[in-house]
């Protein structure tokens, strides 16, 4: 058993988020498989929609491709009206992929990682 | 030779698509090295050019109105001068939506520029029936139900165009045409057309339509596959981001294609950027629905078959949609918006006290319109309002302010800007680098339309 750490899954995936409307899709892909096996048991639809609720979201749907080891969450009424009718800076909601990767928080180990991920020096 | 050698053994057709631009404020210069790596390529090649953002259109119409030659895309001269004549002479097809509210003045448009240039005038198709406002009334569009659940009855509409699939554009194809420009169309379409042209594919051909569907899904925000919008400094390092190739797919015959970027450009090409892009803007990755088929990711594998070369293989079909979806832009007021910054000493404490002033004035005033204030620095892009920030509480630093609001007015949008710029003499101490803007705004909203309604009106002209 490898030694874990609680980390911000950006040390383990990568992503980014698109907009429809009032709609927001925040993608996570992992590095490796030992990342995929992961997040596809840890990055829950609960827990993405306590991260985003702050924001308005209501409701977060999530769908899996193991293929790629990516998960796609759709979140609803995250953007405040979407590019309609919001008053925020990112109408679009292009920075919340950074959010996820910063704030939802996972054990994480070096196997995990990419070789060359400066989150190595976490585990010296 | 050995490449010729392998095209003999194999013996199966490929056609090559390179997109030269994914937005409406895309580089300009991006299409010019995929224009030169296809000068040797004796294949089908096209190149497809995607400028029409959701709302653009109610602006695109709004210049139709006020000028009747225009209502296409205001860039188009940019994107088209760098390459008009190489494309022609090395026979690159171009495929756009640079037609926006007026395909045909588009299309008139490029003549003049080659009749500048003393080129041979292009043979241009151009594909109409996307403006549902030529075959439906206004009161029956405003009396569809939304997707978005929003009432739409009582607003003032500016532009009603659906989205069209890939078929018409190969139609256009069929009649020895060097370019094809349409108004809205679905994006992925711009590279769906050729494949159904060149493979003479039909409309049951589920698998590979799917597998056009999500080749032009890839390819249709240009350099977002290639590397762009992808390089986090440290973890997803990306070569040369400022010369970032745009991409080119290589389509084989039996659906299978290859995703590259051009010679001597930076980017990056790996199973990473493919996935990132793939999911971009996706929902259910299941039912990609686009008017031609309901494209499904789910069994996708990508292989890198060599550096930046990456293979796309296994994609699933299901049946088109009846309803094909139709956007609706109506006029929404104005958003007034306006920055100011403070930094040194006591600066967040100065930021927050500029944000009470202007607060405290629009309320004197009697100002009417939804309001919101930011902190950038503090906290803004990730949070729903100042006061939730909890990124950064230090009090010294480098803040900036920023007031945004939407007024049914451009006077009260005046109004309300001028209450951040009057900081300068009447705010806290030491702010300075105000900005204002005052933006006219579109809302949209969408409705679905029977199919059936539609395609009867899809009329293919050429010039």
């Amino acid at each position: 058993m490898l030694h874990k750490i609680k980390l911000p899954v950006h040390s383990i995936a990568h992503g980014r988020a698109g907009d429809k409307g009032d709609v927001s899709n925040v993608s996570l892909i992992a590095y490796n498989k030992f990342g995929w096996e992961n997040i596809r048991e840890n990055a829950t639809e609960d827990i993405v929609l306590s991260i985003f609720k702050h924001l308005g979201a209501t409701s977060v749907k999530r769908y899996e491709l193991p293929n790629l080891m990516a998960l796609n969450f759709v979140v609803q009424n995250a953007l405040g009206g979407g590019v309609n009718s919001s008053l925020r800076l990112d109408r679009h909601g292009k920075t919340l992929s950074s959010y996820l990767l910063y704030h939802l928080i996972l054990n994480v180990s070096l196997d995990m990682m990419p070789n060359n991920s400066p989150y190595r020096e976490k585990f010296k | 030779m050995k490449q010729i050698m392998l095209n003999y053994i194999t013996m199966s057709k490929k056609v090559y698509i390179g997109c030269g631009a994914g937005f409406a404020g895309d580089r300009y210069d991006a299409s010019i090295p995929i224009v030169e790596d296809f000068k040797s390529i004796n294949e089908p090649k096209y190149l497809m050019f995607e400028v029409l953002a959701e709302r653009t259109l109610a602006i695109a119409q709004q210049y139709r109105i006020n000028d009747a030659s225009k209502g296409y895309s205001p860039y188009l001269d940019y994107y088209i001068n760098p390459i008009l004549q190489d494309c022609l002479e090395h026979k690159i097809k171009i495929i756009s939506n640079m037609g926006a509210a007026n395909p045909f003045g588009a299309a008139k448009r490029i003549i003049e520029i080659a009749k500048e240039k003393k080129i041979r005038k292009p043979k241009i198709a151009i594909v109409q029936g996307d403006d549902i406002l030529n075959y439906m009334s206004e009161k029956d569009i405003l009396n569809s139900p939304t997707m978005e659940g929003l009432d739409i009855k009582n607003t003032k509409i500016t532009a009603a165009n659906v989205y069209l699939g890939a078929f018409p554009i190969a139609n256009a194809l069929k009649k020895d045409v060097d370019i094809v420009i349409v108004g809205r169309s679905v994006d992925s379409a711009l590279a769906l057309g050729p494949l159904i042209y060149e493979f003479n594919w039909n409309a049951s051909d589920l698998k590979m339509l799917s597998s056009g569907t999500i080749c032009g899904h890839l390819l249709e925000c240009g350099a977002q596959v290639t590397g762009a919008y992808f390089a986090d400094p440290g973890f997803k390092d990306v070569p040369d981001l400022y010369n970032v190739g745009f991409p080119i797919a290589e389509f084989h015959e039996n659906g299978d294609f290859l995703i590259s970027k051009p010679k001597n450009t930076g980017g990056l090409v790996n199973k990473a950027t493919i996935t990132e892009q793939l999911l971009y803007e996706t929902h259910n990755p299941n039912q990609y629905i686009v008017p031609d088929v309901v494209a499904d990711m789910s069994e996708l594998n990508l292989i890198e078959e060599e550096p930046n070369k990456v293979l796309v293989k296994g994609a699933v079909g299901h049946k088109k949609p009846d309803l094909l979806k139709a956007t609706i832009c109506s006029e929404s007021g104005f958003m007034g918006e306006a920055e100011m910054s403070y930094a040194g000493p006591n600066a967040l404490q100065r930021a927050k006290l500029a944000i009470e002033v202007i607060e405290k004035r629009i309320q004197k005033i009697g100002l009417q319109g939804k309001t919101r204030f930011d902190i950038i620095g503090a906290g803004s892009v990730h949070f729903s309002s100042s006061e939730e920030n909890t990124y950064n509480n230090e009090l010294d630093g480098d803040y900036r302010i920023r007031s945004a609001g939407f007024f049914e007015n451009k006077e009260d949008a005046e109004q309300f800007v001028a209450e951040t710029y009057s900081l300068y003499c009447s705010g806290p101490s030491a702010g300075g680098g105000a900005r204002t803007s005052i933006t006219k705004e579109t809302s949209t909203a969408s409705i679905l339309i029977d199919r059936n309604i539609v395609e009867p009106q899809i009329k293919i002209e050429i010039i």
